[in-house]
């Protein structure tokens, strides 16, 4: 079993670790994963390279645009078709697998446990699937009339040329229902990320906007980058009613169709998955003129950070009055759980790699248990999401994310919202941040480990080197992890529990930690005669 | 409802597919990869496959799947994929120093027509294999059959790279196994074992995806069949191939290229496909039948005669493979159930004779269906017309079984939500055994909760 490192001086200068890392890396490699990683210093400003292509060979754990596209923000929504126009594995690896709930009442659609596919056969590839694209939604409409259909290219679909466009543009005018393609192929830009733009373009473009919305209720919020994975979504649904925070919009968790198309009618916009919805947020801005905030609903602290933003940005007593209310009382049920629990987790490491937004997140629902982040880092992030916004206009786009389109959007002179410009200004005069995200980095400890796009045998090596007590991560990585003697919480699928954001997430989440980090059974991994000299029996069985 | 769309007005399809009974064929190669000893499987695509076909097999098995990948980016799908995997291969065998990388492809590759065995040419003319290491290839065009389709390719491509025909015979025969679980590979084993058979069981996935907990991780663990032991396959008496779907390729690929004769049979499932295997492995191995596979074989027959009545005439539901659906069913027609529904989402004309003539007496009012658009919408439209008393399938099957309130036994691929398919087997006359205590417990646990409490039985 694994020894625990000393860190009672604070984290140990991780420059060894990578230079044991490069080391086995042939020389271009070593170069460019050496820009990767780096000892943080939240007091300095430093650049990580992030969101460049993948290395052949290396055991990425990173996907592709189309999981990003169809697979992560369109997937929640749950009465939509999304057909996969690919052969048959891209529609049944992302049937299900992601732990997207909804509530959907008797009557209402509900297409989320289903897989839609126009399974390409090789006749597709030579002569083109357009034709059996279109048949495809002629039959989904005769079998299950949709409100709407997003069509999801996959790898061949952009090579063959079939235009899943012209198919939808077509469709819609057949089907007299809303249908949009996306250009999601698994090759664009160098992961998840790209679909991610890609879904966002294609849902401004064609969904937001198309219904009005009687307006109802004082204050009305969208809430993006939510997918309401173990139900996270539903726990905050429930603090927004409490509090008569009227929630227009989730991208996209426990959503529908309608509800996006109305999102536009918001007052303020709520970012919690910054990476993936950031261009929604920025767009609707533009276009609208609704302002946007980062939040973090994940951690007791930062929920009720998150909720008096809100009350901040109203500025009514009626509401402020009511969200202080709700913090003292849900407070008071997380301190009751906390205090139980913190004497057995404080002092305690954890490391995590995650997608483009947990592995920053988490670590705030850690600090309230005492446990240290020793080092961290994301999939498919950027580097705004390392180092915050600010860099922003430095940031280079490459060649291999050169072909992800920018799409113009300009001010809707009806719709557009003078006076949420005017609120905004006035609310930033007295300090109040906006469409700002400070990234990861600045919040994590002096000398902690940041790496981009971790792969196999850096993992190996980082658990080596730190002996974390829990690493977060995902499926690919648990149980090679778990093998080594490290318990592994999966921060993607929740391991199959959840919900762990706002406050009775907090609570699910410390005590899944005090679960994970006093568990028996690492004790009894080795045999009881493993620790005692070899006894050479005399008594056999004879043959 | 679950599936509240699903309506029993069956729509004749042509183009739309829902709810699957296959996925595509990489996942099947990466399988048969791993089911060989110090060998990284490697996907020749964009890595999103990559990603999800080890992600698909880690939630089967809770254990880790290790496979690399050439990251297509957009210029490598323009302008071709060899630098790519020149550049994986490289680094590959520097940081993960496997003996042997078997790549596969993707619809991305197989699309733009690169040439695998050209690319791993070329890779060895400059140097980029290390002395003594291997890079073994298979083509894996994904809109083209299924995940099984996969398996057969891969399996086919490791005997052609490896097995060599010398002038020594040597005393063993070739156990092709199909796509099957770690603990059916064991069981196959076993059973080896007790007819004294030599063999080399290829590929052979007990000890890499079922490995015990230890504290230290291996990247290659210590199973999977070994080099030697698939070149010599080369020099064997005889193949003995099960499930046709599967290792139909490889058994002619031996053939072919050793003159190594072959029989093909279904896995041995049930009673009688496993006498049949039996039977010819006593054949081609010149050896009698041991008195313990008697026994075990009168065990399974003492259940069957045992529970009977609570077999007979029940209605089945199945999907999955084709190796594995054609002697299920004939297990369950063995049994006096009436197995109703089967569909397989894997093409192949051999499926719909093979069912027509085990079916068409015994159970004439059978529907069956395969290939593109058979899917499990389909089966369970057939089961919203007139209803049945069990569904078999894999994990994606509880969906239907909630909403139909009808007891389910999980087999085939993937299982996500439980445990036991890797450790226990369904192989042989002890995996019938296995098979039918399954299905008992949840007829039986159905029965206990709902029927009505005067009827409520202490002992069934």
């Amino acid at each position: 079993m694994v020894k625990k490192k000393d860190l009672s001086n604070g984290l140990p200068d991780p420059t060894p670790l990578v230079e044991e890392i490069l080391a086995k890396y042939p020389t271009k490699i070593a170069k460019k994963r050496k820009k990767s990683m780096l000892a943080n210093d939240p007091n300095e400003d430093q650049e990580i390279q992030a969101n460049v292509r993948t290395i052949p060979g290396i055991i990425t754990q990173r996907g592709c645009t189309y999981a990003g596209c169809k697979g992560v923000v369109l997937g929640p929504t749950r009465d939509i078709i999304n057909l996969v126009h690919g052969p048959i594995g891209c529609s049944f690896y992302a049937w299900l697998t992601r732990r997207n709930q909804t509530h959907a009442e008797e009557g209402e659609d509900n297409f989320i446990p289903y897989s839609f596919s126009t399974d390409m056969q090789d006749e597709n590839i030579v002569f083109g699937g357009e034709a059996k694209l279109k048949d495809a939604i002629r039959e989904a409409m005769t079998l299950f009339n949709p409100k709407a259909i997003g069509i999801f290219s996959t790898c061949p679909v952009g090579l063959i040329g079939d235009d899943v466009h012209a198919v939808a543009r077509e469709m819609k005018a057949e089907t007299g229902i809303n249908i949009f393609g996306f250009s999601c192929e698994g090759y664009r830009g160098v992961s998840q990320s790209a679909g991610h733009h890609i879904a966002n373009n294609g849902v401004f473009k064609h969904v937001v906007g198309l219904n009005d919305r009687e307006r109802s209720g004082k204050y009305q919020i969208n809430l993006l980058g939510e997918y309401n994975i173990g139900g996270d979504a539903f726990e905050l649904e429930r603090l927004f009613e409490e509090a008569g925070i009227t929630l227009l919009s989730t991208f996209s968790g426990n959503s529908t169709i309608k509800s996006m198309e109305y999102s536009h009618t918001a007052d303020f916009n709520l970012v919690m998955c910054h990476r993936s919805i950031n261009y929604i947020a920025e767009m609707m801005e533009v276009k609208y003129g609704i302002p946007w905030t980062k939040v973090n609903f994940i951690g007791a602290d930062s929920s009720a950070k998150a909720l008096r933003k809100v009350a901040d940005f109203y500025d009514d007593p009626e509401l402020t009055a009511k969200v202080e209310e709700i913090i003292a009382r849900e407070m008071k049920k997380v301190k009751k759980v906390i205090d139980a629990i913190k004497p057995k987790t404080e002092g305690k490491t954890a490391m995590m790699f995650v997608g483009g937004s947990r592995a920053h997140h988490y670590q705030d629902l850690f600090k309230e248990l005492g446990v240290t982040t020793v080092s961290a880092g994301y999939e498919f992030a950027h580097r705004d999401d390392y180092e915050g916004r600010k860099v922003i206009p430095n940031i280079k786009i490459d060649a291999d994310s050169r072909n992800i389109e920018e799409i113009e959007v300009k001010k809707d002179e009806a719709l557009f919202r003078d006076d949420l410009v005017a609120k905004k200004a006035e609310k930033e005069k007295a300090g109040y941040a906006f469409s700002d995200y400070e990234g990861m980095m600045p919040e994590m400890d002096k000398n902690s480990l940041v790496l981009d796009d971790v792969n196999h045998w850096e993992t190996e090596k980082l658990i080596e080197f730190y002996k974390p007590d829990v690493f977060c991560a995902g499926i690919k990585e648990k149980y090679v992890v778990q093998k080594l003697g490290v318990p592994l919480k999966q921060l993607h699928s929740y391991d199959y529990g959840g919900p762990y954001a706002g406050f009775e997430g907090a609570i699910n989440f410390y005590k899944e930690m005090d679960r994970m980090l006093g568990t028996s059974i690492w004790k009894l991994v080795d045999a009881p005669w493993k620790a005692e000299p070899e006894i050479v029996g005399s008594f056999t069985i004879n043959e | 409802m679950l599936l509240r769309h699903t309506t029993d007005k069956v729509l004749e399809r042509k183009a739309l597919t829902v709810n699957p009974a296959k996925t595509c064929q990489p996942v099947g190669a990466m399988y048969a990869a791993l089911g060989v000893h110090g060998c990284l499987p490697h996907s020749h695509g964009s890595q999103g496959c990559c990603s999800y076909h080890r992600s698909a097999l880690t939630r089967h098995y809770k254990e880790p799947v290790m496979a690399a990948t050439s990251s297509f980016t957009e210029g490598s799908s323009v302008f071709g994929g060899q630098a790519n995997l020149l550049q994986g291969i490289t680094t590959i065998f520097k940081v993960y120093e496997p003996d042997i990388i078997a790549v596969h492809s993707t619809c991305l590759s197989e699309t733009i027509g690169d040439d695998l065995g050209q690319i791993v040419a070329k890779a060895r003319a400059e140097g980029k294999v290390p002395e003594g290491k291997h890079v073994i290839q298979a083509p894996t065009p994904s809109y083209v059959g299924s995940h099984v389709t996969g398996y057969a390719n891969m399996l086919e491509g490791i005997v052609k790279y490896f097995a060599n025909k010398t002038d020594k015979l040597v005393n063993q025969i070739n156990l092709l196994s199909g796509w099957v679980e770690p603990s059916d590979m064991r069981e196959l084993k076993r059973m080896m074992k007790m007819m004294k058979v030599n063999n080399v069981l290829l590929p052979d996935t007990s000890d890499v995806l079922d490995t015990p907990m230890t504290g230290k991780y291996e990247m290659y663990p210590k199973g999977g069949t070994t080099i030697p032991e698939i070149v010599s396959m080369g020099d064997s008496l005889h193949t003995l191939a099960l499930g046709e779907w599967a290792t139909d390729k490889a058994a002619k690929a031996l053939d072919n290229q050793c003159k190594v004769n072959f029989t093909i049979e279904d896995l041995p499932i049930g009673l009688q496909a496993t006498d049949r295997f039996i039977s010819t492995l006593s054949k081609v191995a010149g050896v009698s039948v041991v008195e313990e596979i008697n026994d075990e074989r009168g065990r399974l027959v003492d259940l069957i005669t045992d529970m009977h009545q609570y077999f007979y005439g029940k209605r089945v539901a199945l999907f999955g493979d084709p190796d594995q659906l054609i002697p299920l069913t004939e297990f369950l027609l063995d049994l006096d159930m009436k197995p109703v529904y089967i569909v397989s989402g894997t093409p192949g004309k051999a499926f719909e004779k093979r069912m027509s003539s085990l079916l068409s007496e015994r159970c004439p009012e059978a529907k069956f269906k395969n290939g593109p658009s058979a899917d499990t919408f389909l089966m369970h439209q057939w089961i919203k017309e007139e209803g049945v008393d069990l569904i078999i399938g894999n994990t994606y099957g509880k969906y239907i079984a909630r909403d139909e309130k009808t007891p389910f036994v999980r087999m085939g691929f993937p299982i996500i939500d439980r445990v036991g398919h890797s450790y226990f087997s369904t192989l042989g006359y002890m995996g019938g055994i296995r098979i039918l205590e399954k299905i008992l417990s949840a007829v039986m646990d159905h029965e206990d909760a709902t029927c009505a409490e005067e009827k409520f039985e202490l002992v069934m």
